[in-house]
């Protein structure tokens, strides 16, 4: 049976075995969703938005589809993917299920817990009711595929005038000890007015079978509130990742998402930031290092409805071998945002013939007053640069790693959290097989 | 003197009237409408076509029949209806003629006012020229002189008849029939157009000019260009294209071929000024046309264009870069105003080593017009030490106008480098005001910033076609351009 006709099979069982009234607005929500699956389907290639990245052969393979019991790794198995040595909130979900014995959460300051809790609670109602899939709504058939089968995932509600104290990390880690497996966490994030946030996020594949995850997170951001999301895609071989990120932000805020991609088999990023409001600053940073057969296809969309509000997109890619690197942003300006900024940078090297990068950088522009630019550059490394630190003893291996590591440093520099720049830069040395020989 | 400001610039463009918006009331041959096998022979007929010819076009019907209208470019329109065209026009000409004083008087007026003289420019200017009206080529000038140096230059019908292996041999092989909807479609119903080869090692001595002009309600004007430069040879290309006012959209579907073999360059300029509808956008051209160039080693393709005119624009000139050293350049300079809508840019291959290009595309959007840049560079495994630039800067006039982007990079050779960089603006108020304050008033100081603005561009036609431009650029953005 295809993977689609199973899913939309499994859908009533899963809606009658799940921990919803079927009389609530999600359970409203998900039928609603599932709809829209079963009307679209997967992408294919045929779909524009698509053009790069083909599912077929993510598609193909057999999963399962929902998680029996609660699956037990011990703290050690995990400890390499956590950011010990710093003190932070952790939401630790085992094959889509949250795991309380590993992880740290609160209901001190704010709310910093999960999902399936917030959506069977009635005193969450009414925040699910205004923020859940309001802004991940129709956007496109894989978010929709989430939202039908939305469980479990990380809930975060920071309230007014909030500065969280420590950083919230949220790890999503598959067994998947018998079979493939397919999971899809859901985040919901709501910061508060003033209120000032940080979240890394991870996925993690612990087994040799195949995990296929469909990840979906919404995050908004209220009055003048600051936050600061970093992705760490440094999966298995034989993972692949759909993670689609919404934000949402309101009058003077500041919202920053930065993608590290450095690992599995097959990675789609749709990030998208919708305004409401004037004097808003949208920060997408990324930094993408293949090799093998890697696929990542970074997606993104910013869309300016208000005056005077300011976007900075800054994607580097470095890819190797047979690797595929897809680059799509998209910037639009309406008709009423005047004054707007919004500045687009994507620089890509391939190291070797075989390796390709898709680039399509996007903007539609209807409003006269604004200052737009995006840059594209394919090229290779400055061969007198290599040459002259070779002259200077430096192994050509290092210098060209040296070369690389300062190529991506734009980015890296704007990670506000210092342990994990040190955890950034150490991925990268890994990924490029050498030793830096400096620490940050 | 009074104070100019942008808002009057806005307001001129608005209301300026499009000059060449006249008929000629010419007597013409004309075909009922619609379109199947029949029409498709009949016009091959008419043509009196070799057999190759008729099944050439009958094939490309048959692909076409089974081809669905693209409607993936960023424009909006109402889809023309196939069947309510005429797809052969040809004004009647009543004798064969041996010289253009025999040419109809009333053809020489409409030559006169578009501000081609052919008997003037015979004397004066050094430009050889074939004139397209409707589906017909009605003359070709200076082809004696042409002849003396071994270069072909005649209307595609006659070069069917008379070069049949020329033809054969090469239309089709840069847009093929399967190529797409509107190629399909001109490959089934062109009626004519130009042809040009230079022989080896031959510097066409002057340019050769090509003018197209729709004059018959109700037709849609096919033509077909092909153009070969063969080994070491040169040739500077111009085309102009313009036609009467009319509340109805008149279609122009075109295909122009290049083919420049090793060592040859070819440059080819376009001033496209076809009617662009009234200030509410009722009437106005379709122009949906397929350009395409292919260069063998160490040859030079560089297409240079001014777009001014048409309702709806949806034309990509590409260079298919195959042979190693090629070149490829792509100038463009797009002019929307009130209603019209351009969706244009370029597609670079590299296939061969050491290929290069360079595209620099400007867009000036104003009134409630829609103006897109969509590009594609690509760059294949094998296509080592590519390099690419491309620059697509847009001017915004208005805010009821629009600018957008669409460039596609697809690169798999790690040698190559590819550059791209996009921005949009509008006439920043402190550009004005660094004029101002040097003594330059507003309306000058707006020519200056427009002119700068496409002097790229402008730079890169041939002397003679550079003063035309200006005086397009002049119609359509009147008081800015000096």
């Amino acid at each position: 049976m295809e993977l689609k006709d199973k899913l939309i099979s499994s859908f009533i069982a899963f809606e009658n075995n799940g921990n919803v009234d079927l009389d609530s607005a999600v359970h409203a929500i998900r039928t609603k969703a599932i709809q829209n699956f079963e009307a679209e389907g997967f992408p294919s290639k045929k779909d524009e938005e698509w053009k790069y990245t083909n599912l077929k052969s993510l598609l193909r393979q057999d999963y399962s589809l929902f998680n029996k019991g609660e699956n037990n790794v011990d703290y050690n198995t995990i400890k390499p993917y956590i950011i010990s040595d710093i003190d932070s909130y952790n939401l630790i979900f085992i094959d889509g299920v949250f795991n309380s014995f590993l992880s740290e959460t609160t209901h001190d300051e704010s709310d910093i817990c999960v999902l399936s809790a917030a959506l069977s609670k009635p005193k969450y109602n009414i925040l699910i009711d205004n923020y859940f899939n309001t802004v991940a709504a129709d956007k496109n058939s894989l978010s929709a595929l989430n939202t039908a089968f939305t469980n479990e995932g990380a809930y975060i509600n920071i309230p007014k005038n909030t500065i969280v104290s420590k950083p919230i990390q949220i790890l999503n880690f598959s067994t998947g000890s018998e079979k493939n497996v397919l999971i899809q966490p859901r985040n919901l994030i709501m910061v508060g007015e003033n209120s000032h946030v940080q979240i890394i996020e991870r996925h993690q594949n612990l087994s040799k079978n195949h995990t296929f995850t469909n990840a979906v997170t919404e995050i908004f951001v209220n009055k003048r509130a600051i936050v600061d999301y970093y992705k760490i895609q440094n999966d298995t071989d034989n993972s692949s990742l759909i993670d689609s990120t919404f934000v949402q932000q309101k009058q003077h805020s500041v919202a920053s998402v930065s993608t590290f991609s450095f690992g599995g088999k097959l990675t789609r990023n749709n990030l998208e930031f919708q305004h409401e409001g004037e004097h808003i600053t949208s920060n997408l940073n990324g930094i993408s290092i293949l090799n093998k057969n890697q696929h990542v296809d970074s997606h993104t969309l910013v869309e300016h409805k208000f005056p005077n509000c300011e976007s900075h997109e800054l994607y580097k890619g470095i890819y190797a071998d047979t690797s595929t690197g897809v680059f799509n942003g998209k910037v639009i300006v309406r008709q009423a945002a005047q004054k707007t900024n919004a500045f687009q940078q994507n620089n890509n090297i391939l190291m070797n013939d075989g390796a390709t990068i898709n680039a399509k950088p996007q903007l539609e522009i209807f409003a006269d007053d604004v200052k737009c630019s995006h840059g594209c550059t394919i090229g290779q490394l400055d061969e007198s640069a290599l040459f002259y630190m070779q002259s200077r003893g430096i192994p050509k291996k290092e210098a060209k790693a040296l070369l690389l590591y300062a190529f991506g440093n734009d980015v890296i520099e704007k990670i506000k959290i210092p342990q994990l720049k040190t955890i950034i830069t150490g991925l990268i040395a890994d990924k490029l097989g050498v030793n830096l020989g400096f620490d940050l | 003197m009074s104070k100019y400001t942008e808002d009057d610039l806005k307001k001129e463009l608005e209301t300026q009237e499009y000059e060449y918006g006249f008929y000629t009331d010419i007597e013409a041959d004309k075909f009922p409408v619609g379109l199947n096998e029949d029409i498709v022979i009949a016009i091959s007929k008419k043509k009196n076509e070799p057999q190759w010819m008729t099944d050439w076009r009958l094939d490309a019907f048959r692909i076409w029949k089974n081809m669905e209208e693209p409607d993936w470019a960023n424009v909006n329109y109402t889809k023309p209806d196939f069947d309510a065209l005429s797809y052969y026009s040809a004004p009647i000409q009543k004798k064969q003629l041996d010289s253009l004083d025999e040419v109809d008087p009333e053809l020489l007026k409409t030559f006169e006012k578009l501000g081609i003289s052919i008997g003037e420019q015979k004397r004066l200017s050094n430009v050889a020229m074939d004139i397209v009206i409707d589906s017909v080529s009605v003359a070709t000038t200076f082809k004696k002189t042409l002849a003396e140096k071994g270069i072909l230059f005649m209307p595609i019908s006659e070069a069917i008849q008379e070069h049949p292996e020329l033809v054969r041999k090469y239309m089709g092989s840069v847009v093929p029939k399967t190529d797409n909807f509107y190629a399909a479609l001109n490959s089934a119903v062109f009626s004519d157009g130009s042809f040009c080869y230079i022989p080896k090692g031959v510097t066409c001595p002057m340019e050769l000019s090509t003018y197209f002009r729709i004059n018959e309600g109700g037709t849609g004007q096919f033509e077909r260009t092909l153009v070969i430069a063969d080994e070491g040879s040169f040739v500077s290309y111009l085309e102009g294209c313009t036609a009467p006012s009319r509340d109805e959209n008149q279609l122009h579907a075109a295909v122009v071929e290049l083919i420049a073999m090793d060592n040859a360059e070819i440059k080819y300029s376009t001033v496209q000024n076809w009617y662009p509808g009234n200030k509410e956008g009722v009437g106005g051209v379709y122009n949906f046309v397929t350009k395409r160039g292919i260069c063998h080693n160490h040859a030079k393709i560089s297409w240079t264009q001014v777009e001014t005119g048409s309702a709806v624009t949806w034309k990509y000139p590409s260079c298919i870069l195959k042979g190693d050293y090629s070149v490829g350049e792509f100038y463009s300079i797009a002019v929307t105003n009130n209603y019209q809508q351009a969706d244009t840019g370029t597609k670079m291959i590299h296939l061969g080593k050491n290929t290069r290009s360079t595209i620099i595309s400007k867009g000036i959007s104003a009134g409630h017009s829609h103006n897109s840049y969509r590009g594609l560079v690509k760059v294949a495994k094998n296509a080592s030490n590519a390099r690419n630039f491309t620059q697509c800067d847009s001017l915004l006039m208005g805010d009821l106008c629009g600018a957008h982007t669409f460039p596609y990079i697809e690169n798999k050779s790690a040698s190559s480098q590819i550059e791209h960089e996009a921005t949009t603006s509008k006439i920043g108020e402190d550009q004005l005001f660094y004029c101002n304050q040097r003594g330059i008033d507003t309306e000058k100081a707006i020519a200056l910033i427009v002119n700068g603005f496409s002097k790229e561009v402008l730079n890169k036609l041939p002397m003679e076609f550079a003063v035309e431009a200006q005086k397009l650029l002049e119609i359509s953005l009147e008081g800015s351009v000096g």
